[in-house]
């Protein structure tokens, strides 16, 4: 922040000088053109001017070998931003193996986010410094967009998905968190902070508000309230499949096609059971929509996710650091 | 061939009928042309007013002028005013209706009932439109995104909704009226590498209304029938997907870039060709760009999605076809600019409308390069940097080629001169109260404001305070051509039929031209701008 008039925003994830390094390049290419096309059009705007009307000019057509020129050196300028901007673009929107998981849900007009271990917030989302977060989250009502501008990242809340954004903060301290997708009256207020804290600052502040349970165990609540557990029984001898490793790993389907169990196959499956049924099963599971919200689903989802990642993938637990591995101990 | 026309007939298509229903009922293309540009100029300045308001709430981070709900409404109808009601018609229908015919050597568009159809329809999309601004508003943006569109929003989505969509059947009418009219009109001898430009330009767009806009009036039905029916098309809860709407709005909304810039570019190439006394430097290319883009622009919606969901690849592939309609423009700027070397100046007002169109344009069109990198557009998106962005290309570039030809070919819709002086320093004006107004915006955007934000964080108060005195100059800079232009009207000199000494057949009849354009069919033997065979003479 330059006395008081800030230009440049701060760079607070290391994602940040990565965006900035091709802001800087794009920005470098275009100067170059736009003062080249400045220069040669107010040169030429005195060098050949005419107060009489009544000159002609030269009589030139054209050039091929100048047209093909300035065809072929903006398109390859333009193909030397685009593989760099899909580079980046790539970091940023693929999320590193290991990462500390949140949970959020816009809703008009606030955000709220849950941590694994149980915190939640308003508006506010608490994250360590140095350690990758990844925020996933869905809306409950219109579109919205998760945006932390000195993250530079940012994705659309679509009601009836997971969206996600991650990051790893460089920076500690208090920085912005917008919602950038236009929601209807107070749009503008749906804002907030993001605090960027010491590792140290970070766990005191998790054990300070964690008296609620993890989210996993809530979801565990769940299960066994919403009777889940009755069919979708551990050891696969139930009505239902076994929900143990299901987490990231391919699920056949009736329909003989194979999908990927992520968070929206995990959502759907409890909102929707019959739109993609496992194979082997019958269609018996009937629809919890109403019956658990966006919360209460997040929470369901991050207790499959504690049954166990990836069945391929060993017994290992969520990877989602000490916040996540407490999780299951509850 | 081109020569100044025989005696000048004091009956003209001004002044051969006078009464109300001899302009209601016309079918002249000309005085068509008239009654979308009074039409669109009402438009422009509700687009305008609602413009200020927005100005003036945002020179303070609190929201002390109007209440939330207000503001929304009021950039919602500033969009959807200047949008579908001043940016889409103004060069094709006003400039187009005006000089193309003229330009053919023809004595009307194809289907001159059809074309009268258009303006009736247009003006019934404005009147729903205005219907849904009086009864207080709509507040969904004019992209209407569902499901606030559908679901969230309690304002009058549907009567606005209705206005695009009649209007919408204008554009359709409209372009396929001049395309037939371009293929069927010509005057004898105009073969296709003998039209002007503009013609080109027109009939790019033509064809981009055509295809397009039909999609529009099906998404915005789609939404209507939506939130009046519970149909579920776009709201999960009713089993329909958000981002369908997305993909369908923008497979319209983007070419519509196109038949906002189009037509405009093509202006711009027939003023620098008069005003440098020269051929527009390599022609065909110019020509042939106009084409690409339209068909290109067909390829490219994807990219106003890059952080809505789509698959990571499949915006790779929208980020590529991005930068590949870039370039035809990139070619048209540097013929352009060709153009002028070794040209003979002669510096009036248009001219001075051209050089802030390729200082905007430029601008405009090189920020583009930003928001089609993936990886920054992820920063970018939903942002002022693309508020600036699109208000470079689409009013910077569009109402400076619009100002451009209508200073241009005034003297033959009139006949009447303005004042030289005080167009210049319009120009002169817009420029600079533009770049005033948007150029803050693209350092605010990087910065992360967020678009249609009503209130905003207290840091961003200095440049948004820049922008806000920006546009009271730009405000002053369109007002003053309303001014000399009513005083043209009315008192201005004598034009008489080609004050510009242009080549084009438009100006071998007289201005104001006659009710059938022209005596004689005329007959070209050349190419459109050969100045540079010719002798000029003073008129």
């Amino acid at each position: 922040m330059l006395s008081g008039i800030p230009l440049f925003p701060v760079q607070g994830s290391t994602l940040a000088p990565e965006v900035d390094a091709l802001y800087f390049f794009i920005l470098g290419v275009t100067a170059f053109f736009a003062l080249l096309v400045a220069i040669l059009v107010i040169y030429f705007g005195f060098k050949y001017r005419d107060d009489t009307g009544l000159k002609v000019g030269a009589p030139i057509t054209g050039s091929i070998p100048l047209e093909i020129g300035w065809s072929l050196v903006p398109f390859f300028v333009a193909m030397a931003i685009f593989v760099w901007a899909s580079v980046v673009f790539f970091h940023s929107v693929r999320p590193p193996d290991q990462t500390l998981e949140v949970y959020a849900t816009g809703k008009r007009w606030m955000w709220r986010f849950q941590h694994v271990d149980g915190q939640r917030e308003i508006n506010q989302l608490h994250v360590p410094v140095g350690r990758p977060v990844k925020v996933t989250f869905t809306s409950e009502d219109v579109l919205h967009d998760l945006y932390i501008p000195v993250f530079r990242t940012k994705a659309d809340a679509i009601p009836g998905r997971y969206s996600a954004i991650w990051f790893t903060p460089t920076k500690t301290g208090e920085f912005h968190l917008f919602c950038a997708e236009y929601c209807g009256t107070r749009h503008s207020g749906m804002i907030g902070s993001v605090f960027v804290m010491e590792p140290d600052d970070y766990q005191a502040w998790l054990s300070n508000g964690g008296l609620t349970g993890s989210m996993s165990a809530r979801g565990e609540q769940l299960f066994q309230q919403l009777a889940c557990n009755t069919c979708h029984l551990n050891d696969n001898t139930g009505r239902g499949p076994s929900l143990v490793g299901v987490f990231g790993s391919p699920v056949k389907l009736s329909t003989g096609q194979t999908i990927a169990a992520d968070e929206t196959y995990v959502r759907e499956s409890i909102l929707t059971p019959q739109m993609k049924l496992v194979n082997g099963y019958q269609p018996l599971m009937p629809t919890f929509q109403g019956l658990v919200n966006e919360e209460g689903l997040l929470s369901l989802i991050e207790y499959v996710k504690s049954l166990g990642e990836s069945r391929s993938g060993g017994q290992q637990a969520s990877t989602a650091g000490p916040a996540a591995a407490a999780a299951p101990a509850k | 061939m081109i020569t100044a026309t025989a005696t000048e007939s004091p009956v003209n298509y001004l002044n051969h009928q006078s009464t109300v229903a001899s302009w209601l009922l016309t079918k002249d293309h000309k005085r068509i042309g008239l009654m979308y540009m009074v039409v669109v100029t009402i438009a422009f300045i509700i687009g305008a007013c609602f413009a200020a308001l927005i100005r003036a709430e945002l020179a303070t981070p609190a929201g002390d002028l109007l209440s939330s709900d207000l503001y929304n409404r009021v950039f919602t109808m500033h969009g959807v005013a200047m949008v579908f009601f001043v940016l889409i018609p103004a060069v094709p229908a006003i400039l187009g209706n005006f000089v193309l015919p003229l330009m053919l050597g023809a004595k009307d568009v194809a289907f001159p009932k059809l074309n009268l159809l258009s303006w009736y329809v247009f003006v019934l999309g404005l009147i729903f439109t205005l219907g849904a601004m009086a009864y207080g508003g709509v507040d969904t943006g004019w992209t209407f995104y569902p499901p606030y569109s559908t679901d969230g929003s309690n304002s009058n989505v549907l009567l606005a909704g209705v206005g695009v969509f009649i209007t919408g059947f204008s554009s359709i009418l409209t372009g396929l009226n001049f395309m037939v009219t371009i293929h069927r009109m010509r005057a004898p001898g105009l073969t296709w590498f003998r039209l002007p430009l503009f013609v080109w330009a027109i009939y790019s767009t033509a064809l981009v209304m055509v295809l397009g806009t039909p999609v529009i009036a099906i998404t915005v039905a789609m939404v209507a029938v939506e939130r009046a029916f519970g149909l579920g098309f776009f709201d999960p809860r009713l089993g329909g997907d958000p981002v369908l709407f997305q993909h369908l709005f923008w497979f319209y909304s983007h070419p519509a870039v196109y038949i906002m810039i189009l037509p405009p570019m093509g202006a711009i190439s027939e003023v620098i060709a008069c005003f440098s006394r020269k051929n527009v430097f390599g022609y065909s290319f110019v020509a042939f760009s106009s084409l690409a883009i339209a068909v290109f622009g067909f390829l490219v919606w994807a990219h106003h999605l890059f952080v809505a969901g789509i698959s990571p690849y499949s915006a790779m592939v929208f980020s590529f076809l991005t930068y590949a309609v870039a370039i035809p423009s990139a070619v048209k700027t540097f013929n352009w600019t060709a153009t002028l070397y070794r040209a003979a100046i002669w510096w009036k007002a248009p001219m001075a409308w051209v050089y802030g169109f390729m200082g905007l344009f430029l601008i405009g069109g090189l920020t583009g390069l930003f928001t089609a990198a993936l990886g920054i557009d992820i920063h970018i998106h939903d942002t002022y940097f693309v508020v600036a962005h699109f208000h470079y290309i689409m009013v910077g570039g569009a109402i400076m080629g619009y100002f451009a030809g209508l200073h241009y070919w005034w003297p033959k819709m009139t006949g009447r001169m303005y004042h030289d002086g005080l167009a210049k320093l319009a120009a002169l004006l817009v420029f600079v109260g533009f770049n005033m107004t948007f150029f803050p915006q693209f350092i605010l955007g990087y910065l992360g404001m967020p678009r249609r934000y009503h209130m905003y964080p207290p840091e961003f108060q200095v440049l948004n305070l820049a922008s806000s005195a920006g546009a009271m100059v730009l405000g002053i800079g369109y007002l003053l051509p309303m001014i000399y232009f009513i005083h043209s009207f009315f008192k201005g000199e004598k034009a008489g039929a080609n004050p510009w000494l242009a080549t084009g057949l438009e100006w071998t009849t007289q201005s104001p031209p006659l009710p059938h354009n022209f005596i004689d069919q005329p007959i070209v033997t050349e190419g459109a701008y050969e100045y540079s065979k010719r002798e000029i003479k003073v008129a």
